[in-house]
């Protein structure tokens, strides 16, 4: 079969290639495009994986919902593109040196330890990955060994979204706002009011 | 490596994949042809006219004559407008609107992919329906068509999120992902009955989703001129158009196959379950499809706000409502499918 290598050499491929693009295309929204096409090429590769679930995940969650709001955020940003060359060579050795112990961190982890037998699947009883599709083996781990970590992720997020909505929502007072219920009930009798109006006098 | 291998592993599997994506696209966009010729005939009906009927017999062939008129126009491309995004829109909208078919099951077994997670990818391909129209937003580089991606954006992230939770109540109900099991698990009785609710709000969603009247807001053209597909002409608007039905009728055999039971006839009895499978999955979705026309016939236009109240204020808490009902119910009468 050689469909399986070639879409894999085509999705790490352009994954790679629009990764680089994110990070030297001169136009911010280009920069989101980029970063979209490389999340669903990365989505491409778990499927080919066989975790097809998380594949899914990740182009529901990240390119769905969370690029649209980063997309949205930046077309509407009026951002001055020579200002934002300016700080490259100032940035770049600070980023050069977070580059640089990413990978010797990753070489000393491939190079030293062997996953079979020092990583979290000695402590975890997975089950085997062929007998039960993935989206159960996920169920199965996360809402039994990893329950309290998964109730802790919930929690840190309804932090997040109560902060964010304390930092946003302010009462502007002077805003008409329309009382939907009000507006439903209306009909011909309260709507409209008939006055009967003097010569020369007005309301 | 001999060119014998070659054959049997990449050209012949290749040559089987490209042959089936056919069978399925090219049914499909002819009946986007004829969605149009039905959505226009329909509409003249509820309005007392007579729709096209010059074209061919009835005017059956007015969506060819028109398709035909569009692709022969030529194609202007705005000077200020980002010229790569621009013309990158139409095809991902026109490509994401036929990349869902590959999960669709037409009858049992007849489906290109029958993966584990189908109504994920299902779910997943209409939530990335949003950035063909925010990129044409975007690059036409003009106040109307801005406005309408803007719009857009806001609402198909709303509605997607009650979609979402009617998924879910459904899965509750079938325990899989797999598009055919959900059509199984409809044997006794189909889920619009048990989920009514969850029924409606799934459909006035999808018209959401799908920018269709009430809720077509992007390309509202009372205030937005042709919201953000203003700029587009020739053959990069028929792309936008054929994505849009294509779309339309893709979520019509979604909500065909989460709630009317697919390819089940229904009820199981003789002269009923001797009709193909397919012709019932047709059947069904072309009901779905007349109740989009018919929606657009009858209702005005929703304003913004209201539509924003509409998906976070009482779909989200109904959909939410329903799932934890669901789950309550299932758990208490101890019906949870066995697969789960």
């Amino acid at each position: 079969m050689y469909l399986y290598p070639i879409t894999f050499y085509i999705f790490s491929l352009v994954a790679v290639i629009s990764a680089l693009m994110v990070i030297s295309a001169r136009n911010p929204v280009h920069s989101v495009l980029f970063l979209i096409l490389s999340f669903v090429n990365a989505s491409g590769l778990f499927v080919l994986l066989g975790a097809e679930f998380l594949a899914m995940i990740l182009v529901v969650v990240y390119v769905g919902a969370v690029a649209v709001l980063f997309l949205f955020v930046v077309m509407m940003l009026d951002i001055n593109f020579v200002k934002l060359r300016e700080g490259f060579l100032q940035y770049l050795p600070f980023g050069a040196l977070l580059g640089i112990v990413l990978i010797i961190e990753l070489g000393i982890l491939f190079l030293s330890i062997s996953f079979s037998e020092n990583s979290l699947t000695k402590f975890v009883q997975s089950p085997q990955i062929n007998e039960i599709e993935n989206t159960k083996l996920i169920g199965q781990v996360l809402y039994t060994d990893f329950f309290y970590l998964f109730q802790i992720s919930g929690l840190i997020l309804l932090v997040a979204m109560v902060g964010s909505i304390t930092l946003t929502l302010r009462d502007r007072g002077q805003v008409k706002r329309q009382n939907i219920s009000s507006q439903n009930f209306v009909d011909a009798k309260n709507a409209i009011e008939k006055k009967k109006v003097k010569l020369g006098e007005g309301i | 490596m001999n060119s014998f291998s070659y054959l049997n592993d990449l050209i012949i599997p290749g040559s089987i994949i490209i042959a089936q994506i056919f069978a399925v696209l090219m049914p499909v966009l002819i009946s986007v042809a004829f969605l149009v010729y039905a959505e226009r005939k329909v509409l003249a009906l509820i309005q007392l006219r007579r729709g096209p009927n010059v074209v061919g017999p009835f005017g059956i062939l007015q969506s060819f004559a028109d398709a035909l008129k569009l692709l022969t126009k030529e194609n202007i491309i705005p000077t200020n407008s980002n010229k790569i995004v621009f013309l990158l829109a139409p095809i991902i909208t026109m490509v994401l609107s036929l990349a869902g078919w590959a999960v669709i099951p037409f009858a049992p077994n007849w489906v290109i992919a029958d993966i584990n997670v189908g109504i994920m990818y299902l779910f997943a391909v209409s939530s990335l329906g949003v950035y063909g129209i925010i990129m044409a937003g975007w690059a036409s580089n003009s106040q109307y068509p801005f406005l309408g991606a803007l719009r857009s954006a806001a609402q198909m992230v709303s509605y997607e999120v009650s979609i979402g939770f009617v998924i879910i109540t459904v899965l509750l109900c079938v325990g899989s992902l797999n598009l055919s099991k959900i059509v199984e698990a409809q044997q006794t009785v189909w889920f619009a009955i048990p989920l009514l609710p969850m029924f409606v709000v799934f459909f006035i969603s999808a018209l959401a989703e799908t920018n269709r009247l009430p809720f077509d807001l992007p390309e509202d053209e009372s205030t937005l001129v042709a919201g953000f597909s203003t700029e587009y002409s020739s053959a990069s608007f028929v792309l936008f158009f054929l994505g849009e039905y294509a779309s339309m009728i893709l979520m019509s055999s979604m909500t065909v196959i989460l709630f009317m039971g697919g390819w089940l006839p229904p009820f199981d009895i003789f002269p009923l379950n001797a009709i193909p499978g397919v012709i019932w999955f047709v059947i069904k979705i072309m009901f779905i499809l007349f109740l989009f026309i018919w929606v657009r016939g009858t209702f005005p236009r929703y304003r913004y706000d209201q539509l924003m109240r509409l998906g976070w204020k009482i779909f989200l808490p109904l959909s939410l409502l329903w799932v934890v009902l669901t789950a309550g119910f299932l758990i208490a009468f101890d019906m949870v499918p066995n697969s789960l």
